[in-house]
């Protein structure tokens, strides 16, 4: 069990399995809003679904759209249960606030391997 | 980031949910961004207006803030994704415009003026020099940080938002003198002869100083129509939204001419035009207002196309807001333009109207117009106001 330590974006407290990319993420345009399924071509993580995951990305690109794309994921039930960042951005520091996911970022990202069990429990992660 | 009792207050609820959320979201990119405080904020700019791009979730969002969400200083709105009144003319469905109205009544009950225009500094919002502003929408926070001196970063739509609630913005980034230092030279050596040219070398120095803020020399003069078309086209095509031109903008005198040098000869304005322009002859729509057109931009449409009439199976929008289009009601300006066939889209733009699919080659004096259309997959050609009305006239573009 290893014990990880960030900086609070959106406090909060979920479980899951971790899925894991090296590349940022667009929401809007990226990712379907209606499944949770990854769209971007050529993206490592495309045709997954990030829906209950813990989605460990370094940090967000794209149209500040993407803040509301979260939010309609939230509505639909095909959010991220939390999510990690390396060092976030605007787009979806914003988006997980509206949206009230739990969101940490300042985490050495190579801990976390995918298909994982990870808790974020506000600025803690730990790897059970 | 050190906030006031007051802060805290609005920070645990006690104002209610809107300002709640909108103080969550200032600390945290304030957190992010390293800001030590708030600082109040003379005005707001929102974007993130039309529902082509809220969604029904971006719907649901505004509509949960306007429950008790009033803005607390002067905040005025970007452009919608139809013009409010004469959508119908302009080919917009009633689906479309029945959840577009949803969104500007959600605005409406928050206090803000639907100015549904990118240009605000040209209908009232106009922030003065140093003045602290949080505005969405990049070529106005361009215009509004290098033209009129004011300062703000690029807000995205929510954060503008959480700005209006509260009445302050985190203190970071162009806020702070040390941020605004220029970090590179450009030397302009090419002849500017049509408002294209200024698209053109918005393009041109944009690629050249990616991310970066400029110190322009090297240009004698421009106009405040100049100026806007350039300040759009340089944010759209990589630059931060901040720059300066030698004896020209405000503050450009307190600052040093930076080592790092580029020119701009031009050869980089033909490669602008041949990066933009797709080869193409016919022209189906014919777009100008990009940013919005200002009252003597419409006189000058007007005046070209006096007498003429508008090609059979091409379209002429003019794009600006509703407060000009007033103007140029009474000045007989639309009279004339509509006359000639052409239409005019208030409250909207090229940018964000729902277009994908319904044109097949714009033409437009606008750098960004084209960068945005490309998205809607239309061919796109840009040149001067006469060579864009010459285009809607003969529905070709004649080189």
């Amino acid at each position: 069990m290893e014990q990880l330590k960030g900086r609070i974006i959106y406090r909060g407290k979920a479980e899951g399995e971790a899925l894991v990319t090296s590349m940022p993420i667009s929401f809007y345009g990226g990712v379907d809003p209606n499944t949770g399924v990854i769209l971007e071509k050529g993206h490592e993580l495309e045709g997954q679904s990030v829906k209950d995951k813990i989605l460990v990305f370094p940090q967000g690109k794209g149209s500040t759209v993407g803040s509301y794309t979260l939010y309609r994921m939230k509505k639909n039930n095909t959010a991220p249960a939390a999510m990690i960042n390396k060092e976030t951005e605007t787009i979806v520091a914003v988006g997980a606030i509206i949206s009230e996911i739990p969101f940490v970022d300042k985490i050495d990202l190579s801990k976390i391997k995918k298909g994982e069990t990870v808790k974020v429990e506000n600025e803690n992660v730990t790897i059970l | 980031m050190e906030l006031t009792k007051q802060e805290k207050a609005m920070l645990d609820g006690k104002e209610g949910y809107a300002v709640k959320k909108s103080m969550e979201i200032l600390v945290a990119l304030g957190d992010i961004f390293g800001a030590e405080k708030l600082i109040d904020v003379g005005s707001v700019q929102v974007a993130g207006v039309s529902y082509h791009n809220l969604g029904d979730a971006g719907l649901d969002f505004l509509n949960s803030l306007a429950e008790d969400g009033r803005v607390k200083v002067l905040t005025t709105l970007n452009p919608a994704g139809m013009d409010l009144e004469n959508w119908q003319q302009l080919g917009i469905s009633p689906e479309f415009a029945e959840k577009q109205n949803l969104v500007i009544d959600a605005f409406t009950r928050m206090g803000i003026l639907v100015s549904c225009t990118c240009t605000p500094y040209l209908i009232g919002n106009v922030p003065l020099y140093g003045e602290h502003i949080a505005w969405s929408e990049s070529s106005a926070v361009t215009f509004a940080n290098s033209v009129l001196g004011a300062r703000t970063n690029r807000e995205g739509g929510p954060s503008a938002l959480a700005a209006a609630f509260v009445g302050k913005t985190p203190c970071y980034g162009l806020h702070l003198d040390e941020n605004r230092v220029p970090d590179i030279n450009v030397q302009v050596n090419a002849e500017l002869s049509r408002l294209s040219d200024w698209g053109a070398l918005g393009y041109a120095i944009g690629k050249k100083a990616e991310n970066k803020i400029p110190y322009i020399s090297g240009i004698k003069k421009a106009t405040l129509d100049e100026l806007k078309s350039f300040g759009a086209s340089l944010v759209t095509y990589g630059a931060k939204p901040l720059f300066y031109i030698k004896d020209i903008t405000p503050g450009a005198e307190l600052q040093q001419q930076p080592k790092e040098t580029v020119t701009i000869e031009k050869t980089d304005l033909d490669d602008a035009y041949n990066k933009i322009n797709d080869q193409v002859d016919e022209i189906d729509f014919v777009c100008v207002g990009c940013p919005h057109c200002s009252i003597k931009e419409v006189a000058e449409i007007a005046d070209l196309i006096r007498g003429k009439k508008v090609a059979t199976g091409t379209e002429l929008w003019v794009a600006t807001s509703r407060t000009t289009k007033q103007l140029a009601d009474k000045h007989g300006y639309t009279a004339i333009i509509e006359a000639a066939g052409g239409k005019f889209a208030c409250d909207t733009c090229m940018a964000v109207a729902p277009l994908k699919g319904r044109f097949k080659a714009l033409a437009t004096t606008s750098a960004k117009g084209c960068f945005y259309s490309r998205q809607n997959l239309m061919k796109t050609k840009m040149g001067s106001m006469k060579e864009c009305v010459d285009a809607a006239v003969t529905g070709k573009w004649n080189n």
